[in-house]
């Protein structure tokens, strides 16, 4: 590229072919080699989310069938569909979405709009959240089974649901931030110089403004907390798997745990069904990520970003 | 002009401050702040009540076996005596094995995407790269179990063994592939996206002036990353393998299924181990004991501290050098 060109200007002889030779030669054949090493480590990146997504579709496409989808299994044995765990992930899912999307813009509102740059507030909750956010799962479903689970003696779905949220809880607040000081100044001062009430300034301005990027970090956060196994084996692993509604007092069946057990067990034959879960969860997170990033992107385009 | 918003905006906001009547401005100001403040407020509560609970949790072990949990061995749910050792081991080498791998190769791509790939080649890589991140880790595990093991085990493995073997590190591979090894393969597929992608945007921030004068002074792509790109990020990467690290140390439902659940500390890498996490994840819901389910928590305390010490040290490192988020 433009890199090559300049150096060679360097022999004197004018006349001469323009090629490196001698140090000059030496040194594109590394720099050549190790951009070679570099677009290898991309393809090799690529070529593992291919193999995995290639393996899940293969063996799951044969369990798959609208059967799977919209019956239940039966008490025990393979067979049957998943309707019961994709509605109690849905669910689990859904309610952990509810906690957490609330608490998480309001601390990006707070951050954003309230503390002060570098006020001890501020930087105590940014720290807060950070810690938040490298918490292990399994840390985080010990602490909600130490909450929730043990003074009841009971896994419950709604034990899982507060896993969920505060796995989400950082990220929504994370990005939620991002989009709001990206917020142009200039709207605020607007809202300032008619008199508008600060309130009133970040809820009929600045929020409408920032909604379509909080969402897309909702939804990112949402596909990430869709697939936590841990904390939901450790608060809401044993369940029966038959459909239920009831989020207190009683486990609630979902997919990553069935994907779990199905993997450690020693019998394969609950294998098909295992997959079949696997291409479900995984179509469902990737469509999520994909969609968020599309509109995303369609977003930024249209703001001029 | 630009520069001078900031001040006169504040100044005219404490104008209207002192024009406005009061009530009609503090009511809704208030009850915005308040929640605002209340959500922060719950937030930090969360982090303080895991803590709590973690801890709490763990009393009965940390009475009972004290610091000496950390280094015994044994962990007999049956006869009462439990030890730290197999699981502290097992989590560092597979942690170790994941940033040993993952660490370069993550560079690498980072500096693929921010500098070495066409744009159409990168808007197309950059979000595969982090769609890596949304796999599942269960998905991940079971994958691993049945495509990723066994492959370990009749090809891998025998190479490395063949190779290396006299370091006592690459011993003879087992019948399952099973082991430490694998499961810091199947981390470092959960760390690589997240080192790369932080590296990538940090990349992008080099200056201009700083990349254009190296090539303007003859240097080549690899001069210019060497000399230029990767000295003025060096703190906001080694930040971003801490992130990858605390990731790689926290993660529980992959390694549980790749790792064989083993007792002992092998030498030999391609041997079963155990780590915390795992552990936790698998014996959490069926402990035979009280005191089981106290050395679990016991276990997650020690994730916990590790946990913590490594997003401060993470967040020490970018906050003394990283340029960009200080101004934002």
């Amino acid at each position: 590229m433009s890199t090559d060109q300049p150096s060679e200007t360097a022999g004197f002889d004018p006349t001469g072919p323009l090629t490196p030779s001698g140090n000059l030669r030496r040194r594109l054949a590394v720099s050549r080699l190790i951009r070679g090493l570099a677009t290898l480590s991309a393809v090799i990146a690529v070529i593992a989310l291919g193999l995995v997504v290639y393996v899940v579709i293969a063996r799951g496409a044969p369990a798959l069938s609208l059967d799977f989808l919209i019956k239940d299994p039966p008490p025990s044995g393979p067979g049957g569909g998943i309707r019961s765990a994709i509605i109690g992930t849905a669910l689990i899912v859904a309610v952990g979405a509810v906690l957490a999307t609330p608490l998480g813009v309001l601390t990006a509102i707070y951050l954003v709009e309230f503390a002060r740059p570098n006020s001890l507030s501020g930087r105590a909750l940014r720290m807060a959240l950070d810690l938040m956010q490298g918490l292990p799962s399994v840390v985080i479903g010990l602490f909600v089974f130490g909450l929730l689970v043990k003074p009841e003696k009971a896994d419950s779905g709604f034990a899982g649901s507060v896993a969920l949220a505060i796995i989400m809880l950082p990220l929504i607040a994370r990005s939620s931030q991002e989009v709001l000081m990206l917020v142009p100044r200039t709207l605020r001062d607007a809202a300032d110089a008619l008199g508008v009430n600060r309130w009133r300034a970040i809820l009929t301005v600045i929020l409408p403004t920032a909604l379509s990027g909080i969402l897309t970090g909702t939804i990112l956060a949402v596909a990430r907390a869709a697939g936590e196994t841990a904390p939901l084996l450790i608060v809401d692993g044993i369940f029966t798997n038959q459909l239920t509604f009831q989020m207190f007092g009683h486990a609630v069946p979902n997919i990553p745990v069935s994907i779990f057990t199905a993997a450690e067990a020693a019998d394969p034959t609950g294998f098909t069904r295992a997959w079949g879960e696997a291409l479900v969860l995984l179509a469902g997170i990737l469509i999520a990520n994909i969609g968020a990033r599309l509109f995303l992107a369609r977003q930024r385009a249209r703001m001029g970003l | 002009m630009s520069t001078r918003t900031t001040p006169s905006s504040r100044g005219a906001a404490r104008a209207l401050r002192s024009v406005l009547p009061s009530s009609e401005r503090s009511v809704g100001d208030a009850v915005l702040r308040g929640l605002c403040v209340l959500a922060g407020v719950i937030a930090g509560l969360i982090l303080i009540d895991v803590a709590y609970q973690v801890i709490n949790g763990a009393r009965p072990a940390i009475s009972r076996f004290g610091l000496g949990f950390l280094g015994h061995v044994e962990w007999a749910p049956n006869f009462g005596r439990f030890g730290a050792a197999v699981m502290l081991y097992g989590t560092a080498v597979t942690s170790v094995i994941a940033l040993v791998i993952a660490t370069p190769l993550a560079i690498a791509i980072a500096l693929y995407l921010s500098m070495l790939a066409p744009r159409s080649v990168r808007v197309i890589v950059g979000p595969l790269v982090e769609m890596l991140a949304a796999i599942p880790s269960v998905i991940l595990g079971f994958w691993g179990i049945i495509i990723l093991a066994p492959f370990m085990q009749a090809h891998i493995e025998p190479a490395l063994h063949d190779v290396l073997g006299f370091t006592g590190l690459f011993g003879a591979p087992q019948t399952t592939g099973l082991s430490v090894f694998t499961a810091g393969v199947i981390l470092t597929v959960m760390v690589v996206p997240i080192i790369a992608s932080l590296s990538r945007d940090l990349f992008l921030t080099v200056p201009r002036e700083l990349t254009e004068g190296a090539e303007a002074l003859g240097a080549t792509r690899w001069e210019v990353i060497r000399g230029v790109v990767l000295p003025t990020t060096f703190s906001g990467v080694s930040a971003a393998v801490m992130l990858g690290l605390g990731r790689a140390l926290g993660e529980a439902i992959a390694v549980a299924s790749l790792i064989g659940a083993g007792n002992v500390i092998h030498k030999n890498l391609f041997q079963t181990g155990n780590t915390a996490a795992a552990r936790i994840a698998l014996e959490i819901t069926y402990p035979v004991s009280n005191l089981q389910t106290a050395s679990l928590f016991y276990l997650a305390l020690i994730l916990l501290v590790i946990g913590i010490v490594t997003n401060l040290i993470a967040r020490a490192i970018s906050s003394r050098f990283d340029v960009h988020r200080s101004t934002v």
